[in-house]
């Protein structure tokens, strides 16, 4: 299949810094795409040099098989939603959603309909002839993204859409967000620091680093096999552990881990020196005494700290050598009377589930 | 009962009498002699300083006085022609300052504000000064080709040309102003939005940014308008003998005493302020609604 969209070493300067360092890659059609990272990451840049709004840059940017250098943000085939949705405040909804084709000379007896349609795919149709300032801000949201897919855009770019929303309204947007995204078909490149938001709508992530991007997966391979340690603490919460590779055993490594004394973890690369092995809280069980288990990796701690969440409780250990860990357990029946600070537990989870990260 | 003995709050003030007593001697102070004005244009006494009686009389002896009915309809003749000039310019000012990053833009800026902040009289000075050293090389020229210069500009509203153009050099600073405090709400994105959406950088400019900046447009010309209207000093430099305006011709009326028909006349001028003021209003009031 064709890319839609094919980022070729592009590279973006601002005096003194580096916004985009030579980053490529390809979108295929209808992907959902998320590009996620911390804030000054260059997502928001590389996002905006797509829709033609940020100029200057170095390497190509091809959409569906042109290249767009030179070419104007009013002539591509691409339409943004904005962070601050950038609704007209003089104008009413309808006017709002018309604009993008009056502009361009649609003939008139083509607008009506298609704003109409336009309306009715975000559930805006009774509001149409409302100011903008008589909306609430999931409304505007609405109307922006009405706005941009009426032009019916070959690919829709949305920057950080959802974060003015409040998290009821984000969650139910992320969720109407990308059954949109299936029922109209048309590829989705969203920039967002909020890696739920990637995790639950995007087909694939490309998590973005000072410029860089670090990893390019589906939202699964990202959380189970993150590439590096930025990677891995970006999405979810994780445990690092400091290690030493001793040597290689079979199907795997020998390595002594900080506070675990010699472990042996599966590994298909080579590795050597110094690594991080990495587990999710959630692979972890909590145990009041020790575990049966003789395959399972475990460490005895003591509880020092307990975020209480409703649904599950984040507990802090502290375990030897001042390796700190941090367990995901479910608020059930399993752990009545363990939670307490102070407490002497143990920890233990399958070797299978800790990654070893070199980089 | 515990009210009483409630003590009062920073901002209670509509419950302590100083306060309000403080409130209306403001208001008197600042109200007074107006209403004093227009009560008195209708005193029925041509010395006007013991109330004799109600006659309108003194608005028809006005209206016939022709030299004040001239100076009047001059003053309007020049205040709207610099309102439309002041209003052009000092819009591009704001935009230009707004939009364009160039070397010492602080400094230009700077240049802009200037005739806010010097004193009327230099202004005033400064511009008599130039208008005779133009006069004074008009004149080498008056058998010359451009003979015809000098008598297009003693033709009415042409001859009030060099009061008017020292009003457009004061005026459109603060418009310019006030149209870029006005753009600077302005959100980037919509521009950038309009722009994504297939517009031109002009049907951006038309559709977008001259709606938003609006208000502030008409805030400037209504205060270009007023400014020119009321001006007494720069017009007093500028003003030759045959071209008066309302506050120099009152000026030279009132050295030999305040009569009613003053009165009756500044009174119109005040109508004619407030009625411009309360249109300008109107005008914007429907694009108030901005996000």
């Amino acid at each position: 299949m064709k890319p839609i969209v094919s980022i070729q070493n592009v590279t973006k300067r601002y005096p003194g810094v580096i916004a985009v360092d030579n980053v490529s890659f390809d979108i295929m059609p209808n992907e959902f795409f998320a590009l996620l990272g911390p804030s000054g990451c260059g997502k928001t840049t590389l996002l905006r040099m797509i829709a033609g709004l940020e100029t200057g840059g170095e390497g190509g940017i091809l959409i569906d098989g042109q290249n767009m250098a030179g070419v104007a943000a009013n002539k591509r085939p691409v339409n943004m939603v904005f962070q601050s949705y950038a609704v007209f405040p003089h104008m009413t909804v309808r006017d709002n959603v018309a604009y993008g084709l009056k502009v361009t000379g649609t003939p008139a007896s083509e607008i009506g309909p298609r704003v109409e349609e336009a309306l009715q795919m975000v559930q805006m149709g009774p509001m149409a002839d409302r100011k903008p300032d008589q909306l609430s801000g999931g409304q505007r949201q609405r109307v922006a993204l009405a706005r941009a897919l009426v032009k019916r855009p070959k690919v829709l770019l949305l920057d950080e859409p959802l974060s003015a929303l409040d998290a009821k309204l984000r969650e139910h947007m992320q969720l109407e967000l990308a059954r949109l995204q299936q029922a109209i078909g048309i590829t989705f490149i969203i920039v967002t620091h909020d890696q739920d938001e990637a995790l639950s709508m995007a087909d694939r992530i490309a998590v973005m680093e000072k410029g860089q991007v670090k990893q390019i997966a589906g939202p699964e391979e990202l959380y189970e096999k993150p590439k590096s340690r930025f990677v891995a603490d970006f999405i979810g919460k994780i445990n690092l552990i400091d290690a030493e590779v001793s040597g290689a055993a079979k199907s795997g490594l020998n390595c002594s881990a900080k506070g675990l004394g010699n472990v042996t973890v599966p590994h298909d690369g080579k590795a050597s020196g110094k690594v991080s092995l990495a587990v999710r809280p959630e692979k972890l069980d909590l145990l009041a005494k020790a575990p049966t288990s003789k395959t399972n990796i475990s460490v005895r701690g003591e509880i020092r700290d307990v975020a209480y969440y409703g649904d599950v409780s984040n507990v802090f250990v502290s375990c030897p050598d001042g390796l700190e860990l941090q367990v995901n357990v479910q608020n059930d029946r399993a752990v009545d009377g363990l939670l307490e600070k102070g407490k002497s537990v143990w920890l233990s989870w399958h070797p299978e589930d800790t990654l070893v990260l070199t980089q | 009962m515990a009210g009483k003995n409630r003590s009062r709050g920073p901002l209670d003030y509509g419950r302590s009498p100083w306060l309000i007593g403080f409130g209306i001697l403001v208001f008197v102070l600042l109200y007074a002699p107006i209403v004093q004005l227009i009560a008195f244009s209708f005193n029925d006494s041509k010395r006007n300083i013991v109330w004799q009686g109600f006659t309108t009389k003194y608005y028809k002896v006005a209206w016939e006085n022709a030299s004040l009915v001239e100076a009047f309809t001059n003053s309007i003749a020049i205040a709207i022609m610099c309102t439309v000039v002041a209003t052009i310019i000092g819009t591009a000012t704001a935009l230009w300052l707004w939009r364009f990053r160039f070397p010492f833009k602080a400094g230009a800026e700077g240049v802009m504000a200037l005739p806010i902040v010097i004193p009327e009289i230099c202004m005033g000075i400064a511009v008599l000064v130039m208008y005779s050293r133009i006069g004074g090389w008009m004149r080498t020229f008056e058998s010359g080709p451009i003979h015809w210069w000098n008598e297009l500009f003693s033709i009415w509203p042409l001859n009030l040309a060099a009061i008017t153009a020292a009003h457009i050099a004061f005026s459109f600073p603060f418009v310019a102003v006030v149209v870029r405090a006005r753009l600077a709400g302005f959100n980037r994105e919509l521009e950038e939005a309009s722009k994504d959406l297939g517009a031109t950088e002009w049907q951006t400019f038309r559709n977008v940014v001259l709606p938003f900046m609006m208000p502030g447009v008409i805030a400037g010309a209504l205060l270009a308008f007023t400014l020119s209207l009321d001006d007494f000093v720069i017009t007093f430099f500028t003003a030759g003998p045959e071209t008066n305006t309302f506050p120099v011709k009152v000026y030279s009326l009132v050295r030999r005493g305040v009569s009613p028909d003053i009165n009756a006349a500044s009174t119109a001028l005040i109508v004619i302020t407030l009625v411009a003021t309360v249109l300008a209003m109107r005008l914007q009031a429907p694009s108030k609604s901005e996000g």
